[in-house]
């Protein structure tokens, strides 16, 4: 009598909806970064503008180390550090945090250049109209130099989603992680790294073209 | 909440080797930097200049390499090509991915580069008797040189970052050989800590010998 094991198995639909969970969970760790990160970024920036030479001198820096060191290399650090000063970080929560830091340091260069691109005479205007520091910044600051960096926010927040795929290091089961598990069982890595790339192309690719027209049509 | 002991001297007994595998980063980032403005290059002419199936394959391979992870796409050229029998070694696969993405991400530097120089120059160098060849080397490709000098700086600086994805497919460049040497003798957050300085010394000397460059470059 023969007896066959077989170690694997081959693609089934319901690895398909695995697959889309897992989708689900980078677009959530990439959506909570962001937004924090843009947040924090948008923050800084102003700090970057307002500080001048202060804020050149200390924030900057800072700001400038996260952006020169590879991000993987920032996740394992943080990973492993955590719980030298004694928190106890799940791999989502170090993912989060790490990838809002990352996403900040890139906002905030975003954002200086978006008050930069505001010219002095309209904000003296603004203030000469008799608007408050916080007005001319609500009313006249966000609306022009957001339209001016939105483009390049688009890209960073992009650039910032499928750096998510980096958290796979950690062990969070986004995207990747998730095609690499299916992989090890069914053993068809084309087909099944195929779907992610198709997962993560149809996720950007939209939005990209998006911020591509409306800057085209913001320039003209 | 602080009982970690540090121990650094495993660290700097082998940093030789980790300044050894600093090297290996950069010449490979090197590497797909020339190998990605070539391939860049002839992207952003096709999609420019050619019709049909050519210019097709150009498009979706800018557009594959922005709007996916580089993550992503070195697994894909790692183990997805290993299951069609194409089997690479980790130096070329890294090697290829990065060329692909670093590629991709130039052609559109290069496109609006080409973009920016108006047509009237080169009916201008043609009528001045200059041939084609001439009129692209000595009138056009100089001053789209001066257009994406920065964002080819950038594109080094990302590719000596994104060259830390090879630790993940078993390339021994400074992030594979930190990991080597952390899980041997355990102490990953030293190890990393370190590998963080030698890259932002490695990204800062690359400015730096950037602006250097520049002002012997762009004197006039």
């Amino acid at each position: 009598m023969e007896l066959t094991i077989s170690f694997f198995s081959g693609f089934q639909p319901s690895d398909l909806l695995y697959l889309t969970q897992a989708a689900w969970r980078t677009l959530l760790i990439s959506i909570l970064s962001i937004s924090i990160g843009t947040v924090l970024g948008g923050l800084f920036g102003w700090m970057m503008y307002e500080g001048k030479w202060a804020a050149a001198l200390t924030l900057g820096p800072l700001l400038d180390v996260f952006r020169s060191v590879p991000l993987i290399i920032q996740l394992v650090l943080f990973y492993n550090f955590a719980p030298i000063i004694g928190l106890n970080l799940d791999p989502f929560l170090s993912g989060v945090v790490i990838l809002s830091i990352y996403c900040a340091s890139l906002v905030a260069n975003v954002a200086r250049g978006g008050m930069e691109a505001v010219g002095q005479p309209m904000r003296r205007a603004a203030r000469s109209l008799g608007m408050a520091y916080w007005q001319d910044l609500r009313y006249v600051v966000l609306p022009i130099g957001g339209r001016a960096v939105f483009p390049s926010w688009v890209g960073v927040a992009l650039g910032v989603m499928k750096d998510s795929a980096l958290v796979s290091v950690l062990g969070y089961i986004e995207l990747l992680k998730a095609s690499q598990i299916l992989i090890t069982r069914t053993q068809e890595p084309l087909l099944i790294l195929t779907i992610a790339g198709a997962f993560y192309f149809a996720l950007s690719y939209p939005i990209s073209r998006y911020a591509a027209t409306l800057e085209k049509r913001w320039s003209s | 909440m602080f009982d970690y002991n540090f121990h650094w001297r495993p660290v700097f007994k082998s940093l030789p080797d980790l300044l050894a595998a600093g090297l290996t980063t950069l010449e490979i980032a090197a590497l797909s930097m020339v190998l990605g403005i070539i391939f860049g290059l002839g992207l952003a002419l096709i999609r420019m200049h050619m019709r049909g199936p050519l210019k097709w394959l150009a498009s979706a391979w800018v557009e594959l390499a922005r709007n996916t992870p580089a993550l992503f796409q070195l697994f894909f050229f790692g183990f997805g090509l290993g299951a069609v029998g194409i089997h690479m070694s980790p130096y070329v696969i890294v090697l290829v991915a990065l060329s692909f993405n670093c590629a991709g991400y130039l052609a559109e530097n290069f496109r609006g580069g080409f973009q920016a120089i108006p047509d009237t120059q080169i009916r201008a160098a043609r009528s001045l008797g200059m041939t084609a060849w001439q009129s692209y080397t000595r009138i056009i490709i100089p001053q789209v040189f001066r257009i994406v000098y920065h964002p080819l700086t950038n594109q080094m600086v990302w590719a000596v970052l994104m060259s830390s994805l090879g630790m993940l497919v078993g390339f021994r460049e400074l992030s594979g050989e930190t990991q080597a040497l952390a899980s041997r003798t355990y102490r990953i957050f030293e190890y990393f800590a370190v590998t963080a300085v030698i890259y932002y010394v490695i990204v800062k000397i690359i400015l730096l010998g950037s602006r250097m460059l520049a002002t012997r470059l762009f004197r006039y």
